[in-house]
Protein backbone atom coordinates (compact mmCIF):
# COMPACT_ATOMS: atom_id res chain seq x y z
CA UNK A 1 0.00 0.00 0.00
CA UNK A 2 1.08 3.75 -0.93
CA UNK A 3 1.12 5.64 2.36
CA UNK A 4 0.97 9.67 2.50
CA UNK A 5 2.29 10.89 5.80
CA UNK A 6 0.51 14.51 7.00
CA UNK A 7 2.64 16.65 9.51
CA UNK A 8 1.69 19.83 11.73
CA UNK A 9 3.94 21.82 13.76
CA UNK A 10 3.84 23.77 17.36
CA UNK A 11 6.60 26.08 17.05
CA UNK A 12 7.75 27.58 20.70
CA UNK A 13 9.68 31.15 19.45
CA UNK A 14 11.61 32.84 22.18
CA UNK A 15 11.13 36.62 22.20
CA UNK A 16 13.94 38.44 22.47
CA UNK A 17 12.86 40.96 24.85
CA UNK A 18 15.03 42.94 27.64
CA UNK A 19 12.49 41.74 30.79
CA UNK A 20 10.02 38.56 31.32
CA UNK A 21 6.84 39.04 29.85
CA UNK A 22 5.18 39.42 33.46
CA UNK A 23 7.83 40.98 35.14
CA UNK A 24 10.75 43.36 35.23
CA UNK A 25 13.51 40.57 35.37
CA UNK A 26 16.09 40.22 32.86
CA UNK A 27 15.88 37.56 30.25
CA UNK A 28 19.29 37.15 29.40
CA UNK A 29 20.63 33.59 28.81
CA UNK A 30 23.62 32.47 30.86
CA UNK A 31 23.18 34.34 33.70
CA UNK A 32 23.84 32.69 37.28
CA UNK A 33 20.89 30.20 38.22
CA UNK A 34 17.53 32.21 39.44
CA UNK A 35 19.27 36.27 39.85
CA UNK A 36 17.01 36.40 36.96
CA UNK A 37 14.04 35.08 39.09
CA UNK A 38 11.98 37.80 40.70
CA UNK A 39 9.09 37.52 43.09
CA UNK A 40 6.44 37.25 40.44
CA UNK A 41 8.70 34.87 38.06
CA UNK A 42 8.63 33.04 42.06
CA UNK A 43 4.97 33.09 42.21
CA UNK A 44 5.80 35.09 45.77
CA UNK A 45 1.98 35.48 47.44
CA UNK A 46 0.81 38.82 46.68
CA UNK A 47 2.57 39.86 43.48
CA UNK A 48 0.38 40.05 40.14
CA UNK A 49 1.47 40.25 36.87
CA UNK A 50 2.47 43.44 34.33
CA UNK A 51 2.24 42.94 30.79
CA UNK A 52 4.96 43.54 28.38
CA UNK A 53 4.17 46.06 25.81
CA UNK A 54 7.47 44.61 23.86
CA UNK A 55 6.15 40.91 23.64
CA UNK A 56 2.82 42.13 22.08
CA UNK A 57 4.63 44.34 19.29
CA UNK A 58 6.49 41.40 18.38
CA UNK A 59 4.05 38.96 17.87
CA UNK A 60 1.99 41.22 16.02
CA UNK A 61 5.06 41.74 14.12
CA UNK A 62 5.25 38.13 13.25
CA UNK A 63 1.34 37.49 12.85
CA UNK A 64 1.80 40.73 10.09
CA UNK A 65 4.80 38.90 8.67
CA UNK A 66 2.71 35.58 8.11
CA UNK A 67 0.26 37.78 6.44
CA UNK A 68 -2.79 36.86 9.48
CA UNK A 69 -5.30 38.26 11.22
CA UNK A 70 -4.93 40.01 15.00
CA UNK A 71 -6.58 39.98 17.10
CA UNK A 72 -7.64 43.50 18.51
CA UNK A 73 -8.47 42.06 21.72
CA UNK A 74 -6.82 39.11 22.97
CA UNK A 75 -7.36 37.15 26.52
CA UNK A 76 -4.71 35.43 28.39
CA UNK A 77 -5.86 31.93 30.57
CA UNK A 78 -4.43 29.74 32.89
CA UNK A 79 -3.38 25.83 32.07
CA UNK A 80 -3.19 24.46 35.56
CA UNK A 81 -0.52 21.61 36.13
CA UNK A 82 2.17 21.28 38.90
CA UNK A 83 5.43 20.85 38.17
CA UNK A 84 8.37 22.60 39.95
CA UNK A 85 9.76 24.44 37.34
CA UNK A 86 6.31 26.20 37.23
CA UNK A 87 5.70 28.10 40.66
CA UNK A 88 2.57 29.47 40.33
CA UNK A 89 1.10 25.90 39.71
CA UNK A 90 -0.22 27.74 35.95
CA UNK A 91 0.98 28.53 33.71
CA UNK A 92 -0.36 31.96 31.60
CA UNK A 93 -1.08 31.37 28.17
CA UNK A 94 -3.73 32.03 25.58
CA UNK A 95 -6.21 29.48 24.15
CA UNK A 96 -10.05 31.28 22.94
CA UNK A 97 -8.53 34.51 22.25
CA UNK A 98 -4.96 34.22 20.53
CA UNK A 99 -3.10 37.27 19.51
CA UNK A 100 -2.51 35.90 15.98
CA UNK A 101 -5.18 33.85 14.02
CA UNK A 102 -5.24 32.65 10.69
CA UNK A 103 -1.89 32.83 8.40
CA UNK A 104 0.45 30.94 6.11
CA UNK A 105 4.50 30.74 5.11
CA UNK A 106 4.66 29.73 1.79
CA UNK A 107 7.99 27.40 1.34
CA UNK A 108 10.68 26.74 -1.51
CA UNK A 109 11.17 22.81 -2.17
CA UNK A 110 13.69 21.30 -3.78
CA UNK A 111 13.14 21.55 -7.46
CA UNK A 112 12.14 24.96 -7.52
CA UNK A 113 8.86 24.43 -6.06
CA UNK A 114 6.98 26.05 -3.92
CA UNK A 115 4.05 25.02 -0.95
CA UNK A 116 1.81 27.32 0.77
CA UNK A 117 1.61 25.90 4.38
CA UNK A 118 -1.12 27.49 7.07
CA UNK A 119 -1.06 28.84 10.23
CA UNK A 120 -3.78 27.94 12.77
CA UNK A 121 -2.87 30.76 15.10
CA UNK A 122 0.02 31.81 17.27
CA UNK A 123 -0.40 32.76 20.96
CA UNK A 124 1.67 34.45 23.85
CA UNK A 125 2.56 32.43 26.99
CA UNK A 126 5.45 32.56 28.94
CA UNK A 127 8.10 29.79 29.34
CA UNK A 128 8.51 27.84 32.53
CA UNK A 129 12.41 27.38 34.73
CA UNK A 130 14.19 24.26 34.20
CA UNK A 131 14.81 21.58 36.55
CA UNK A 132 18.33 19.76 37.06
CA UNK A 133 18.57 16.12 38.27
CA UNK A 134 22.16 15.27 39.25
CA UNK A 135 23.84 15.42 41.99
CA UNK A 136 21.67 17.19 45.18
CA UNK A 137 21.64 14.02 47.79
CA UNK A 138 18.18 13.10 45.93
CA UNK A 139 16.96 16.25 45.45
CA UNK A 140 16.54 18.27 42.05
CA UNK A 141 17.72 22.09 41.61
CA UNK A 142 15.25 24.14 39.95
CA UNK A 143 16.75 26.96 37.95
CA UNK A 144 13.76 29.73 37.63
CA UNK A 145 15.51 32.11 35.28
CA UNK A 146 14.08 31.32 32.20
CA UNK A 147 10.41 31.64 34.08
CA UNK A 148 8.79 33.76 32.65
CA UNK A 149 10.71 34.35 29.33
CA UNK A 150 7.90 35.76 26.67
CA UNK A 151 7.11 32.79 24.02
CA UNK A 152 5.18 32.61 21.03
CA UNK A 153 3.31 29.52 19.75
CA UNK A 154 2.71 29.23 16.56
CA UNK A 155 0.63 26.09 15.22
CA UNK A 156 0.23 24.89 11.53
CA UNK A 157 -2.25 22.93 9.89
CA UNK A 158 -1.52 19.92 8.97
CA UNK A 159 -0.35 20.85 5.42
CA UNK A 160 3.25 19.19 5.42
CA UNK A 161 3.68 15.91 3.61
CA UNK A 162 7.00 14.85 4.00
CA UNK A 163 9.91 16.20 6.56
CA UNK A 164 11.53 17.66 3.68
CA UNK A 165 8.13 19.87 3.62
CA UNK A 166 8.43 20.06 7.25
CA UNK A 167 12.06 21.17 7.55
CA UNK A 168 11.74 23.99 5.10
CA UNK A 169 8.46 25.13 7.06
CA UNK A 170 10.30 25.48 10.29
CA UNK A 171 13.85 26.94 8.45
CA UNK A 172 11.02 29.85 6.64
CA UNK A 173 9.63 30.30 10.71
CA UNK A 174 13.09 30.72 12.12
CA UNK A 175 13.97 32.95 8.91
CA UNK A 176 11.04 35.08 9.20
CA UNK A 177 11.51 35.37 13.15
CA UNK A 178 15.21 35.93 12.97
CA UNK A 179 14.62 38.59 9.74
CA UNK A 180 11.96 40.59 12.10
CA UNK A 181 14.93 40.54 15.17
CA UNK A 182 12.08 39.60 17.43
CA UNK A 183 14.14 35.80 18.42
CA UNK A 184 17.74 35.61 18.59
CA UNK A 185 17.35 32.31 16.44
CA UNK A 186 19.62 30.25 18.67
CA UNK A 187 18.08 27.07 18.71
CA UNK A 188 21.26 25.20 20.74
CA UNK A 189 20.11 27.43 23.68
CA UNK A 190 16.12 26.68 22.89
CA UNK A 191 15.10 29.90 21.31
CA UNK A 192 13.10 27.87 19.04
CA UNK A 193 11.79 24.78 19.81
CA UNK A 194 9.56 22.19 17.70
CA UNK A 195 7.01 19.90 18.26
CA UNK A 196 5.91 17.90 15.27
CA UNK A 197 2.29 16.19 14.86
CA UNK A 198 2.58 12.93 12.32
CA UNK A 199 -0.12 10.86 11.02
CA UNK A 200 0.15 8.60 8.37
CA UNK A 201 -2.67 7.38 5.57
CA UNK A 202 -3.21 5.15 2.89
CA UNK A 203 -2.98 7.83 -0.27
CA UNK A 204 -6.47 8.96 -1.24
CA UNK A 205 -8.05 8.69 1.93
CA UNK A 206 -9.55 11.88 3.23
CA UNK A 207 -9.80 10.90 7.00
CA UNK A 208 -6.34 11.84 9.10
CA UNK A 209 -4.54 8.73 10.67
CA UNK A 210 -4.01 8.87 14.04
CA UNK A 211 -1.55 10.87 15.55
CA UNK A 212 1.60 10.94 17.61
CA UNK A 213 3.56 14.19 18.79
CA UNK A 214 6.88 14.12 18.96
CA UNK A 215 8.21 16.81 21.26
CA UNK A 216 10.70 19.66 21.87
CA UNK A 217 13.04 19.11 18.52
CA UNK A 218 15.86 22.08 18.96
CA UNK A 219 17.90 21.43 15.17
CA UNK A 220 16.28 21.21 11.87
CA UNK A 221 18.30 18.07 11.59
CA UNK A 222 16.50 16.63 14.06
CA UNK A 223 13.42 17.19 12.85
CA UNK A 224 14.13 15.64 9.74
CA UNK A 225 15.36 12.57 11.36
CA UNK A 226 12.78 12.50 13.84
CA UNK A 227 9.35 12.26 11.11
CA UNK A 228 11.70 9.99 9.11
CA UNK A 229 11.87 7.81 11.92
CA UNK A 230 8.35 8.31 13.31
CA UNK A 231 6.31 7.58 9.83
CA UNK A 232 8.55 4.42 8.98
CA UNK A 233 7.45 3.29 12.95
CA UNK A 234 3.68 3.75 11.98
CA UNK A 235 3.69 2.25 8.95
CA UNK A 236 5.31 -1.00 10.46
CA UNK A 237 3.10 -0.87 12.57
CA UNK A 238 -0.05 -0.93 10.86
CA UNK A 239 1.47 -2.94 8.22
CA UNK A 240 2.26 -5.45 10.97
CA UNK A 241 -1.63 -5.40 12.32
CA UNK A 242 -1.36 -3.16 14.93
CA UNK A 243 -2.60 0.45 15.34
CA UNK A 244 -0.92 3.68 16.21
CA UNK A 245 -1.56 4.97 19.75
CA UNK A 246 -2.24 8.94 20.33
CA UNK A 247 1.25 9.87 21.97
CA UNK A 248 3.88 11.55 23.00
CA UNK A 249 7.62 10.92 22.20
CA UNK A 250 10.64 11.87 23.00
CA UNK A 251 13.47 11.75 20.24
CA UNK A 252 17.31 11.28 21.25
CA UNK A 253 19.11 12.58 18.40
CA UNK A 254 22.30 10.88 20.13
CA UNK A 255 21.10 7.33 19.54
CA UNK A 256 18.94 8.34 17.11
CA UNK A 257 16.40 6.28 18.84
CA UNK A 258 12.53 7.68 20.07
CA UNK A 259 10.15 6.39 23.06
CA UNK A 260 6.79 7.32 24.10
CA UNK A 261 6.56 9.85 26.84
CA UNK A 262 2.63 9.24 27.51
CA UNK A 263 -0.40 8.08 26.32
CA UNK A 264 -3.85 10.17 25.85
CA UNK A 265 -5.50 8.65 28.73
CA UNK A 266 -2.47 9.55 30.69
CA UNK A 267 -2.70 13.44 29.53
CA UNK A 268 -3.45 16.16 31.59
CA UNK A 269 -6.65 17.81 31.78
CA UNK A 270 -5.09 21.34 31.94
CA UNK A 271 -8.37 23.10 33.69
CA UNK A 272 -8.07 26.34 31.42
CA UNK A 273 -9.91 29.38 32.77
CA UNK A 274 -9.43 32.88 31.85
CA UNK A 275 -6.95 34.74 33.97
CA UNK A 276 -8.35 37.14 36.76
CA UNK A 277 -5.22 38.50 37.39
CA UNK A 278 -4.68 39.83 33.61
CA UNK A 279 -7.33 42.27 31.97
CA UNK A 280 -8.05 41.47 28.58
CA UNK A 281 -5.66 43.59 26.14
CA UNK A 282 -6.92 45.76 23.29
CA UNK A 283 -4.68 46.61 20.64
CA UNK A 284 -5.90 49.94 18.71
CA UNK A 285 -5.56 50.02 14.69
CA UNK A 286 -2.97 52.67 14.82
CA UNK A 287 -0.74 50.70 16.99
CA UNK A 288 -0.92 47.78 14.01
CA UNK A 289 -0.57 50.25 11.59
CA UNK A 290 2.43 51.60 13.08
CA UNK A 291 4.47 48.46 13.41
CA UNK A 292 2.94 47.59 10.12
CA UNK A 293 4.88 50.06 8.52
CA UNK A 294 8.28 49.88 10.27
CA UNK A 295 8.36 45.79 9.78
CA UNK A 296 11.91 45.01 8.80
CA UNK A 297 12.42 43.46 5.24
CA UNK A 298 11.32 39.78 4.99
CA UNK A 299 12.99 36.75 3.76
CA UNK A 300 10.93 36.62 0.41
CA UNK A 301 11.70 40.36 -0.30
CA UNK A 302 15.25 39.95 0.61
CA UNK A 303 15.91 36.57 -1.53
CA UNK A 304 14.66 38.71 -4.91
CA UNK A 305 16.71 41.49 -3.98
CA UNK A 306 19.40 39.53 -3.86
CA UNK A 307 18.98 38.16 -7.32
CA UNK A 308 17.74 41.39 -8.93
CA UNK A 309 20.82 43.62 -7.07
CA UNK A 310 23.55 41.38 -7.11
CA UNK A 311 23.02 39.20 -9.34
CA UNK A 312 22.83 35.92 -7.42
CA UNK A 313 21.14 32.54 -9.03
CA UNK A 314 18.00 31.79 -6.78
CA UNK A 315 19.70 29.17 -5.35
CA UNK A 316 22.44 31.58 -3.50
CA UNK A 317 20.13 34.08 -2.92
CA UNK A 318 17.87 31.78 -1.04
CA UNK A 319 21.03 30.41 0.94
CA UNK A 320 22.81 33.87 1.65
CA UNK A 321 19.17 35.47 2.76
CA UNK A 322 17.67 33.15 5.07
CA UNK A 323 19.18 34.36 7.94
CA UNK A 324 19.60 37.69 8.85
CA UNK A 325 23.01 38.09 10.12
CA UNK A 326 23.88 36.00 7.52
CA UNK A 327 22.83 38.42 5.11
CA UNK A 328 23.75 41.51 6.55
CA UNK A 329 27.27 39.86 6.65
CA UNK A 330 26.86 39.35 2.62
CA UNK A 331 26.00 42.64 2.11
CA UNK A 332 28.65 43.85 4.32
CA UNK A 333 30.82 41.91 2.51
CA UNK A 334 30.24 42.99 -1.11
CA UNK A 335 30.33 46.38 0.35
CA UNK A 336 33.51 45.67 1.50
CA UNK A 337 35.18 43.82 -1.62
CA UNK A 338 32.90 45.04 -4.34
CA UNK A 339 32.29 41.50 -5.87
CA UNK A 340 29.49 39.54 -4.81
CA UNK A 341 29.79 36.30 -7.17
CA UNK A 342 33.21 36.15 -4.98
CA UNK A 343 31.04 36.85 -1.63
CA UNK A 344 28.49 34.72 -2.13
CA UNK A 345 31.16 31.95 -2.71
CA UNK A 346 33.36 32.66 0.23
CA UNK A 347 30.38 32.62 2.40
CA UNK A 348 29.25 29.48 1.14
CA UNK A 349 32.43 28.17 0.84
CA UNK A 350 35.26 28.54 3.32
CA UNK A 351 33.19 30.25 5.75
CA UNK A 352 30.15 28.39 5.89
CA UNK A 353 32.78 25.63 6.50
CA UNK A 354 34.58 26.71 9.23
CA UNK A 355 31.60 27.80 10.53
CA UNK A 356 30.30 24.36 10.59
CA UNK A 357 33.43 23.14 12.02
CA UNK A 358 33.39 25.44 15.20
CA UNK A 359 29.74 24.73 15.62
CA UNK A 360 29.41 29.12 15.22
CA UNK A 361 26.66 31.03 14.04
CA UNK A 362 27.92 33.73 11.59
CA UNK A 363 27.22 36.65 14.23
CA UNK A 364 29.98 35.08 16.06
CA UNK A 365 32.35 34.85 13.56
CA UNK A 366 36.10 35.43 14.12
CA UNK A 367 36.73 37.12 11.10
CA UNK A 368 34.85 40.48 10.25
CA UNK A 369 33.18 40.87 6.65
CA UNK A 370 35.52 44.30 6.73
CA UNK A 371 38.50 41.41 7.41
CA UNK A 372 37.11 39.17 5.01
CA UNK A 373 36.45 41.84 2.25
CA UNK A 374 40.38 42.80 2.49
CA UNK A 375 41.49 39.77 1.36
CA UNK A 376 39.13 38.96 -1.33
CA UNK A 377 40.29 42.32 -2.56
CA UNK A 378 43.99 41.11 -2.86
CA UNK A 379 42.61 38.30 -5.05
CA UNK A 380 41.16 40.23 -7.23
CA UNK A 381 44.09 42.49 -7.58
CA UNK A 382 46.63 39.25 -7.92
CA UNK A 383 48.19 40.02 -4.82
CA UNK A 384 48.08 36.95 -3.87
CA UNK A 385 46.29 33.45 -5.63
CA UNK A 386 43.13 31.85 -4.42
CA UNK A 387 44.79 28.98 -2.83
CA UNK A 388 46.87 31.43 -0.72
CA UNK A 389 43.99 33.27 0.14
CA UNK A 390 42.70 30.49 1.68
CA UNK A 391 46.08 29.58 3.87
CA UNK A 392 45.69 33.66 4.56
CA UNK A 393 41.44 33.06 6.01
CA UNK A 394 43.19 30.23 8.04
CA UNK A 395 45.29 32.01 10.00
CA UNK A 396 42.68 35.14 9.96
CA UNK A 397 40.07 32.89 11.75
CA UNK A 398 43.03 31.51 14.21
CA UNK A 399 44.57 34.91 15.24
CA UNK A 400 42.77 37.60 13.52
CA UNK A 401 44.91 40.45 11.90
CA UNK A 402 43.66 42.34 8.17
CA UNK A 403 45.06 40.60 5.12
CA UNK A 404 47.38 42.83 4.07
CA UNK A 405 49.48 42.64 7.36
CA UNK A 406 48.98 38.73 7.13
CA UNK A 407 50.17 39.15 3.50
CA UNK A 408 53.57 41.21 4.14
CA UNK A 409 54.03 38.81 7.72
CA UNK A 410 54.02 35.47 5.50
CA UNK A 411 55.66 36.69 2.66
CA UNK A 412 52.66 35.64 0.36
CA UNK A 413 52.49 38.41 -1.98
CA UNK A 414 52.72 36.79 -5.31
CA UNK A 415 55.12 36.99 -7.69
CA UNK A 416 54.12 38.87 -10.93
CA UNK A 417 57.29 40.88 -11.98
CA UNK A 418 57.96 39.66 -15.38
CA UNK A 419 62.02 39.92 -14.95
CA UNK A 420 61.34 37.42 -11.95
CA UNK A 421 59.74 35.27 -13.30
CA UNK A 422 61.68 35.05 -16.73
CA UNK A 423 64.45 34.46 -14.77
CA UNK A 424 62.96 31.67 -12.77
CA UNK A 425 61.51 30.26 -16.21
CA UNK A 426 65.09 30.41 -18.03
CA UNK A 427 66.59 28.21 -14.70
CA UNK A 428 63.98 25.51 -14.61
CA UNK A 429 64.64 25.13 -18.28
CA UNK A 430 68.45 25.31 -18.41
CA UNK A 431 68.43 22.06 -15.65
CA UNK A 432 65.40 20.21 -17.30
CA UNK A 433 66.89 20.06 -21.15
CA UNK A 434 65.35 16.38 -21.07
CA UNK A 435 62.08 17.82 -20.33
CA UNK A 436 62.46 20.55 -22.38
CA UNK A 437 63.18 18.29 -25.66
CA UNK A 438 60.43 16.01 -25.06
CA UNK A 439 57.85 19.24 -25.17
CA UNK A 440 59.02 20.57 -27.97
CA UNK A 441 58.82 17.47 -30.01
CA UNK A 442 55.85 16.29 -28.54
CA UNK A 443 52.21 16.27 -30.32
CA UNK A 444 51.13 19.93 -29.46
CA UNK A 445 47.85 17.65 -28.44
CA UNK A 446 50.07 16.82 -25.27
CA UNK A 447 51.79 19.63 -24.23
CA UNK A 448 49.43 21.73 -21.98
CA UNK A 449 49.83 18.58 -20.16
CA UNK A 450 53.58 18.83 -20.02
CA UNK A 451 53.45 22.30 -19.12
CA UNK A 452 52.28 21.06 -15.68
CA UNK A 453 56.02 19.91 -14.51
CA UNK A 454 57.67 23.46 -15.42
CA UNK A 455 54.48 25.23 -13.63
CA UNK A 456 55.48 22.76 -10.71
CA UNK A 457 58.99 23.16 -10.77
CA UNK A 458 58.82 27.00 -10.43
CA UNK A 459 56.42 26.86 -8.18
CA UNK A 460 58.45 25.02 -6.33
CA UNK A 461 61.22 27.52 -6.74
CA UNK A 462 58.62 30.72 -6.14
CA UNK A 463 57.40 28.98 -2.89
CA UNK A 464 54.13 28.62 -4.66
CA UNK A 465 54.04 32.25 -5.22
CA UNK A 466 54.51 32.87 -8.58
CA UNK A 467 51.39 34.68 -10.49
CA UNK A 468 49.89 31.46 -12.51
CA UNK A 469 48.39 33.70 -15.34
CA UNK A 470 51.91 35.57 -15.84
CA UNK A 471 53.91 32.15 -15.55
CA UNK A 472 51.84 30.27 -18.17
CA UNK A 473 52.28 32.69 -20.52
CA UNK A 474 56.17 33.18 -20.07
CA UNK A 475 56.11 29.29 -20.02
CA UNK A 476 54.74 28.63 -23.06
CA UNK A 477 56.89 31.48 -24.98
CA UNK A 478 59.92 30.21 -23.72
CA UNK A 479 58.94 26.03 -24.45
CA UNK A 480 57.90 27.05 -28.28
CA UNK A 481 59.66 25.13 -30.74
CA UNK A 482 62.74 27.05 -32.04
CA UNK A 483 63.07 24.72 -35.06
CA UNK A 484 59.21 25.59 -36.58
CA UNK B 1 -21.03 14.28 40.54
CA UNK B 2 -19.49 11.23 41.42
CA UNK B 3 -17.20 10.28 43.73
CA UNK B 4 -14.12 9.45 41.04
CA UNK B 5 -14.83 12.48 39.93
CA UNK B 6 -14.25 14.37 42.82
CA UNK B 7 -10.95 12.08 43.51
CA UNK B 8 -9.61 12.93 40.07
CA UNK B 9 -10.30 16.61 40.77
CA UNK B 10 -8.35 16.44 43.86
CA UNK B 11 -5.21 14.63 42.25
CA UNK B 12 -5.39 17.18 39.42
CA UNK B 13 -5.82 20.19 42.33
CA UNK B 14 -3.02 18.43 44.54
CA UNK B 15 -5.58 18.47 47.52
CA UNK B 16 -5.99 15.84 49.79
CA UNK B 17 -9.66 14.91 50.67
CA UNK B 18 -10.29 11.97 53.25
CA UNK B 19 -12.68 9.63 53.16
CA UNK B 20 -14.49 10.88 56.10
CA UNK B 21 -15.22 14.37 54.41
CA UNK B 22 -15.20 12.80 50.33
CA UNK B 23 -19.08 12.65 50.23
CA UNK B 24 -19.56 15.73 52.05
CA UNK B 25 -17.54 17.78 49.41
CA UNK B 26 -18.77 15.52 46.71
CA UNK B 27 -22.63 16.73 48.03
CA UNK B 28 -21.59 20.38 48.15
CA UNK B 29 -19.60 20.56 44.62
CA UNK B 30 -22.86 19.10 43.33
CA UNK B 31 -25.08 21.96 44.97
CA UNK B 32 -22.52 24.67 43.60
CA UNK B 33 -23.18 22.78 40.11
CA UNK B 34 -26.59 22.79 40.49
CA UNK B 35 -26.49 26.37 40.60
CA UNK B 36 -24.02 26.81 37.73
CA UNK B 37 -27.28 24.79 35.71
CA UNK B 38 -29.66 27.49 36.80
CA UNK B 39 -27.63 30.27 35.52
CA UNK B 40 -26.81 28.36 32.48
CA UNK B 41 -30.72 28.80 31.53
CA UNK B 42 -30.64 32.52 31.67
CA UNK B 43 -31.03 33.70 27.69
CA UNK B 44 -27.44 35.22 26.57
CA UNK B 45 -27.78 35.11 23.21
CA UNK B 46 -26.33 37.99 21.90
CA UNK B 47 -24.14 38.50 24.51
CA UNK B 48 -20.30 38.92 24.53
CA UNK B 49 -18.80 36.52 27.01
CA UNK B 50 -16.74 38.43 29.67
CA UNK B 51 -12.92 37.72 29.91
CA UNK B 52 -12.78 39.37 32.92
CA UNK B 53 -15.69 41.30 35.66
CA UNK B 54 -14.09 44.56 35.50
CA UNK B 55 -14.77 46.62 32.23
CA UNK B 56 -11.24 47.54 31.39
CA UNK B 57 -8.26 47.03 28.84
CA UNK B 58 -4.86 45.82 30.21
CA UNK B 59 -2.46 48.48 30.59
CA UNK B 60 1.11 47.88 29.17
CA UNK B 61 4.26 48.32 30.79
CA UNK B 62 7.52 48.73 28.47
CA UNK B 63 9.99 46.59 27.91
CA UNK B 64 12.82 47.41 30.70
CA UNK B 65 14.54 45.40 33.39
CA UNK B 66 13.53 46.77 36.82
CA UNK B 67 14.23 43.98 38.81
CA UNK B 68 17.30 43.11 40.30
CA UNK B 69 19.10 39.97 41.61
CA UNK B 70 17.51 39.27 44.84
CA UNK B 71 18.05 35.35 44.59
CA UNK B 72 20.14 35.36 48.34
CA UNK B 73 17.23 36.66 50.18
CA UNK B 74 14.70 34.49 48.41
CA UNK B 75 16.88 31.39 48.89
CA UNK B 76 16.90 32.53 52.62
CA UNK B 77 13.07 31.45 52.81
CA UNK B 78 13.48 28.17 50.97
CA UNK B 79 13.55 25.19 52.80
CA UNK B 80 16.29 23.88 50.63
CA UNK B 81 18.68 25.77 48.40
CA UNK B 82 22.39 24.91 46.89
CA UNK B 83 24.81 26.55 44.42
CA UNK B 84 21.81 29.04 43.35
CA UNK B 85 19.06 26.82 42.78
CA UNK B 86 16.01 25.93 44.49
CA UNK B 87 16.14 21.90 45.80
CA UNK B 88 12.98 20.51 45.90
CA UNK B 89 12.08 16.97 46.31
CA UNK B 90 13.03 14.70 42.50
CA UNK B 91 9.54 14.71 40.81
CA UNK B 92 10.55 13.47 36.91
CA UNK B 93 7.58 12.94 35.14
CA UNK B 94 7.27 13.01 31.72
CA UNK B 95 6.78 17.11 31.14
CA UNK B 96 10.18 17.20 32.72
CA UNK B 97 11.49 14.82 30.18
CA UNK B 98 10.54 17.74 27.41
CA UNK B 99 12.00 20.34 29.44
CA UNK B 100 9.73 22.87 28.50
CA UNK B 101 6.40 24.36 28.46
CA UNK B 102 3.62 22.14 26.44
Amino acid sequence: MEWETVIGLEVHIQLATQSKIFSGAATAFGAAPNTQACAVDLAMPGTLPVANEAAFRYAVMFGLAVDAEIATTSVFERKNYFYPDLPKGYQTTQLAKPIVGRGHVDVQLAGGDSKRIRIHHAHLEEDAGKSLHEDFHGMSGIDLNRAGTPLIEVVTEPDMRSAEEAVACARKLHSIATSLGICDGDMSQGSMRFDVNISVRPRGDKTLGTRTETKNLNSFRFIEEAIKLEVARQIDLIEDGGRVVQETRLYDGDSKTARSMRSKEEANDYRYFPCPDLLPVVLEADYIDAIAKQLPELPDARQSRFVNEYGLSTYDAAALSSDAAGAAFFEALVAACGDAKQAANWLMGEVSARLNADERHIKDSPVSAAQLGGLIARVLDNTISGKMAKQVFEVMWKDGGDADTIIANQGLQQVSDTAALEAMVDAVIADSAKQVDNYRNADPAKRPKMLGYFVGQIMKASKGQANPQILNKILLKKLEPKNK
Amino acid sequence: MERADIEKLAELARIEITDATIDEVTRSITEVLQLVDQLQTADTQGVEPMAHPLDAVQRLRSDTVTETDQHAAFQNLAPAAEAGLYLVPKVIDQSDLIGTVE
